[in-house]
């Protein structure tokens, strides 16, 4: 019998499902330690590692201009003003706290709920996350250029959704200053 | 698929670029090293000194004494640091910043094709016949002057460098010290607010470009027979300036102010971890400079390539002229420390939220205009 080709080993399908479970494993595992760390910069150097193992299954899944944003909207600027804010708490004081507050009983709640969806995923298989729906101009569309798609259907399709989204970051950018501002 | 095939993908999409890319780290390393020799030298020169003398011709084995010096000295952490983080500090800061350099063209897409063509037959276990040679000589993704041509190049770019700023602001906080500290909340403010400006500093060329990918802008100055530093120049000084104030060199280097803040936001690390975050600094030094010229400057391509009476200097192959145009850069960002003093930290916040980012706004506004309205 001839020996199993070594190729087989690192065929493309082999690839994409052993870095999909890595990257999994690693997200899983830094959000568990987000919200598990004692040391509030700790968790947020965890919350980092999630999120960049998010951008990672963004990649993997060929949406890499959603990833590159993920990683520069969420890690570079507002994890970094996270961090900002953080570093000038005193940890100690924040280490010693209590950690869950009065609203554990509705947490565990949504939680009891959301794993049992969890659970039902699992047993269902993969037939209910299929999309039957979807458009055939969007799968067209996807064949070209990432960054060209998103920002095509941005300026056209979902306009509006994008222009009352990005006001509404305005206002939040407008009350914060007024917050801020003792005197106008 | 048979084994030669198997062979060849590997070739192209494993092993060349693994080449390339340990290439890349070492020479780099090596120019780093040598780029803090040329600075010394070119600011004492400037300030009629000699700079180091002692170590090799005119100082020459500088930066070897230095790196084994790194090396040798006593690794510190301090007594109430966060010892893990004070540890992966030096490391967050250095790898974006080597990152960066995956989608730098240091050449054209062909660059490498005859070196391939003339190399393959050396390793006669690999069994490939002529007709495969010539298949991976052709492939752009071996033979291209890069590691990797993305589609999303700039974007890369810009997120992988932004990831680095952690690396400063987490070892200022673990260090658990004032000066750090002060100097990782300075750096911060600066990065993030010039990061803006510079953002938009290059969306001026990706208009006129009409690509996210590097190695494209360059073959579209190619083929437009201009550098886009005639049309977007004030884009260009904008970059500058923040690239300036992203690499914290003078007269940005607030976070480590030595007369104010001892050392800024590394006064706590020594030894090997205190070299990573020098090389940080300096890797980050080199791939503005790159990004700079392959945006503004026609990456590997020749001055002036619209006249045709300067077509002689073709034979100096597109690498050269890279590396060349980014030593200018570099050149000036070190002729710039030993010329202009530091600004005050309110002057810095004003200039980088009042004026550069306004600026490089209205820059792309009219751009875009222009391109709407005659285009």
């Amino acid at each position: 019998m001839k020996a199993r080709p070594l190729y087989l080993l690192i065929s493309p399908f082999a690839m994409e499902a052993t870095l999909f479970y890595i990257l999994a494993t690693m997200l899983v595992v830094f959000a568990i330690l987000t919200v598990t760390a004692a040391n509030p910069v700790r968790s947020a150097v965890y919350l980092i590692s999630a999120l960049l193992g998010m951008a990672g299954l963004f990649f993997l899944l060929q949406a890499e201009f959603v990833g590159a944003v993920q990683i520069l909207v969420y890690v570079g600027g507002i994890m970094v003003l996270f961090l900002f804010v953080i570093m000038l708490v005193s940890v100690r004081e924040v280490e010693t706290q209590r950690r869950a507050n009065r609203q554990w009983k509705t947490a565990l709640v949504l939680g009891i709920v959301l794993s049992f969806e969890l659970v039902y995923f699992v047993v269902q298989g993969a037939d209910v996350f299929r999309i039957d729906t979807i458009s055939q101009d969007l799968i067209i569309e996807s064949q070209t250029l990432n960054t060209e798609t998103v920002g095509g259907l941005l300026y056209s399709t979902y306009l509006l959704p994008f222009e009352i989204a990005s006001v509404l970051l305005l206002v939040a950018m407008i009350a914060a200053v007024v917050l801020t501002q003792k005197q106008l | 698929m048979n084994e030669n095939v198997f062979i060849e993908n590997l070739l192209i999409y494993a092993v060349i670029p693994l080449i390339k890319i340990v290439v890349i780290v070492l020479v780099l390393s090596g120019a780093i090293a040598y780029l803090t020799l040329l600075e010394r030298k070119l600011i004492a020169h400037i300030q009629v000194r000699l700079g180091p003398m002692r170590v090799g011709w005119h100082g020459l084995l500088q930066p070897i004494a230095d790196g084994l010096k790194f090396l040798l000295k006593e690794d510190i952490v301090p007594a109430k640091a966060d010892a893990l983080i004070f540890t992966i500090a030096p490391a967050i800061s250095l790898i974006p910043a080597f990152l960066v350099f995956a989608v730098v063209p240091f050449g054209p897409p062909d660059m490498l094709q005859d070196f391939l063509g003339w190399t393959l037959g050396w390793f006669p276990f690999l069994n490939l016949d002529e007709a495969t040679t010539e298949r991976i000589a052709q492939n752009a993704i071996a033979s291209g002057g890069y590691v990797t041509d993305i589609n999303i190049a700039v974007l890369f770019v810009l997120s992988v460098s932004s990831v680095g700023i952690l690396g400063i602001i987490l070892g200022g906080w673990a260090s658990n010290s004032k000066y750090p500290l002060l100097g990782a909340l300075r750096s911060t403010a600066q990065m993030v607010s010039y990061e803006v400006a510079l953002g938009f500093a290059i969306i001026g060329v990706l208009l006129v470009a009409g690509s996210l990918s590097l190695v494209e802008i360059v073959q579209n100055q190619q083929q437009e027979q201009l550098w886009y530093i005639f049309v977007q120049p004030l884009a260009f000084v904008l970059f500058f300036i923040c690239g300036l104030a992203e690499t914290n060199r003078l007269p940005f280097d607030l976070p480590e102010a030595e007369t104010e803040l001892v050392g800024g936001f590394h006064t706590e690390y020594s030894g090997f971890r205190f070299s990573l975050f020098f090389l940080a600094e300096y890797a980050n030094m080199i791939a503005v400079s790159a990004i700079g010229v392959v945006l503004f400057w026609g990456g590997w391509l020749r001055p002036f390539p619209s006249f045709e009476w300067l077509n002689f200097l073709n034979f100096i192959p597109g690498v050269v002229w890279f590396l060349g145009k980014v030593f200018l850069f570099l050149y000036v960002f070190i002729w710039v420390r030993g010329t202009l003093p530091r600004f005050r930290f309110d002057q810095l916040m004003q200039y980088g939220w009042k004026i550069f980012l306004p600026v490089a706004m209205a820059n792309v506004i009219v751009t875009a205009g222009v391109i709407l309205a005659f285009l």
